[in-house]
């Protein structure tokens, strides 16, 4: 089990130092620079629509009702609307709660041995850590716009703002940057110490924990510690959002680093887990609506079956019948 | 492929979304900003520099006049020395920008291309602007 972790480890590590190493090579700098983020974005858009495309191929005939309530039946038994819907409005509100407040997360369970009862409770750690770091990437996400475009979008600016309200050191501290460090380190906690956790964990599970680790450390010492020209990292990210790439001097190997794991992680994207991102919105147990005994459901790949009635039987067999003296309906 | 109106409209919010700097930037890059040093007192200088190197002046110069301030402010002591070994008058209106003397071609320069809103201005003005 600890292999799994060395080597998810040692994969970013390796990243990390071919980075640097490559970053501080002036040829390497417009590979790294500028090559690597368009290739792993055109793998991320093509590979994450492939996926998608994928899995609609797949047949779902059958509504699963794989629900947390009661589901619409007697009018005196209480439906759970939204929990178990019935209807196109109960279900944009299911996948509404599940995509921006994580309501699977939030019904987790555990089930521990408490003084030789076997206790079943309720369990908020991963639904916290799990909703704070998917906030904190978004917020963080979108305030990167603010290198990439030019001029920049007021809500970038309004969000740059608020995230470094409490203007601790210069340049200010982000509020998100300091949230999904925690959740982070929370989440990989979580994996490294809860046995059965550590049990289930493989590769790809270390590896995109250990891999935007990663990507916060390196953005959190390129502000803080080994300082670069912002102005320059603009002119870059702003080469590549208008199609016209450039490589200024005065960016550090820091960048380099930077730049190498977001690549990595937009590349890896659609074939890892990761892809929960376009599957949530795919998934049959919570974008259909429970009308299994309502509505008739036709399994697609369902051939109209070959029938064979007595009628034809017997006009099949009715010499040989006759000969043995059989019962006919008709002569 | 099922559901394919909701897939590929779905697919398409997706594209939009990831291809917004793109579209935003519609392949016109922004110029690199060149802050000026084109000041009276600049020019009068027999040797161009800052109080510090360029380089460590461009990346840290935040984190530099922010410990300035703590020194002149909260410890009381007006004085730094500098890598060369020359004191220098801590102020930011009267050291910095006696040579820095056109924010609007200099600091905001920068600041405006990487949207970076520092709070200098909360309390200093600039003695040589109009309105901040």
């Amino acid at each position: 089990m600890i292999t799994r972790i060395i080597l998810a480890f040692g994969a970013v590590v390796a990243i990390v130092v071919a980075a640097w190493m490559g970053g501080s090579v002036p040829g390497l700098q417009p590979l790294i620079g500028v090559a690597l983020p368009y290739v792993a974005f055109a793998i991320f858009l093509i590979g994450f629509a492939m996926k998608v495309i994928k899995w609609a191929k797949s047949p779902v005939p059958f509504r699963i009702p794989t629900t947390a309530g009661q589901e619409f039946s007697l009018p005196w038994i209480k439906w759970s609307k939204i929990d178990n819907p019935s209807t196109t409005g109960g279900v944009i509100l299911r996948m509404f709660f599940e995509i921006c407040c994580f309501r699977s997360l939030f019904r987790n369970m555990r089930t521990d041995l408490r003084s030789g009862w076997l206790i079943h409770h309720p369990t908020k750690w991963l639904w916290l850590l799990a909703l704070g770091f998917h906030y904190s990437f978004l917020i963080i996400a979108l305030r990167h716009l603010r290198l990439f475009v030019q001029p920049v979008p007021g809500f970038v600016e309004t969000l740059d703002a608020v995230d470094g309200m409490f203007q601790i050191g210069i340049p200010p501290i982000y509020l998100t940057d300091l949230f999904i460090l925690l959740c982070l380190t929370g989440l990989l906690i979580r994996r490294l110490c809860l046995p059965k956790m550590r049990f289930m964990s493989l590769v790809a599970d270390y590896f995109p924990l250990f891999l935007i680790l990663g990507i916060v450390i390196s953005g959190l010492l390129m502000r803080f510690v080994y300082r670069v020209d912002i102005t320059a990292v603009k002119a870059l990210a702003n080469g590549i959002a208008s199609f016209h790439p450039v490589v200024p001097e005065g960016i550090g190997s820091i960048f380099f680093v930077h730049i190498a794991l977001v690549s990595t992680l937009l590349a890896y994207f659609p074939f890892s887990k990761l892809m929960h991102m376009g599957g949530v919105f795919m998934s049959p147990t919570r974008n259909l609506a429970n009308t299994n005994r309502m509505e008739y459901h036709e399994n697609p790949w369902r051939k109209p079956p070959k029938f064979h009635s007595y009628e034809e039987y017997e006009d099949m067999y009715r010499e040989y019948m006759k000969e043995a003296g059989l019962p006919l309906e008709r002569e | 492929m099922y559901d394919s109106g909701k897939v590929i409209i779905g697919l398409l919010i997706f594209a939009g979304i990831f291809l917004f700097p793109f579209v935003y930037q519609h392949g016109a890059p922004a110029e690199k900003p060149k802050p000026s040093l084109d000041t009276p007192a600049i020019k009068a200088l027999p040797v161009k520099k800052c109080v510090e190197d360029t380089h460590f002046m461009i990346t840290t110069h935040m984190q530099f006049l922010n410990d300035w301030r703590d020194q002149a402010l909260r410890d009381g002591n007006r004085w730094y020395v500098n890598k060369a070994g020359k004191k220098v008058w801590i102020s930011l209106q009267n050291t910095c920008m006696k040579c820095h003397s056109n924010k609007k071609d200099f600091c905001d320069k920068c600041h405006n291309y990487a949207a970076v809103q520092p709070y200098c201005w909360d309390c200093h003005y600039d003695p040589n602007g109009s309105k901040l």
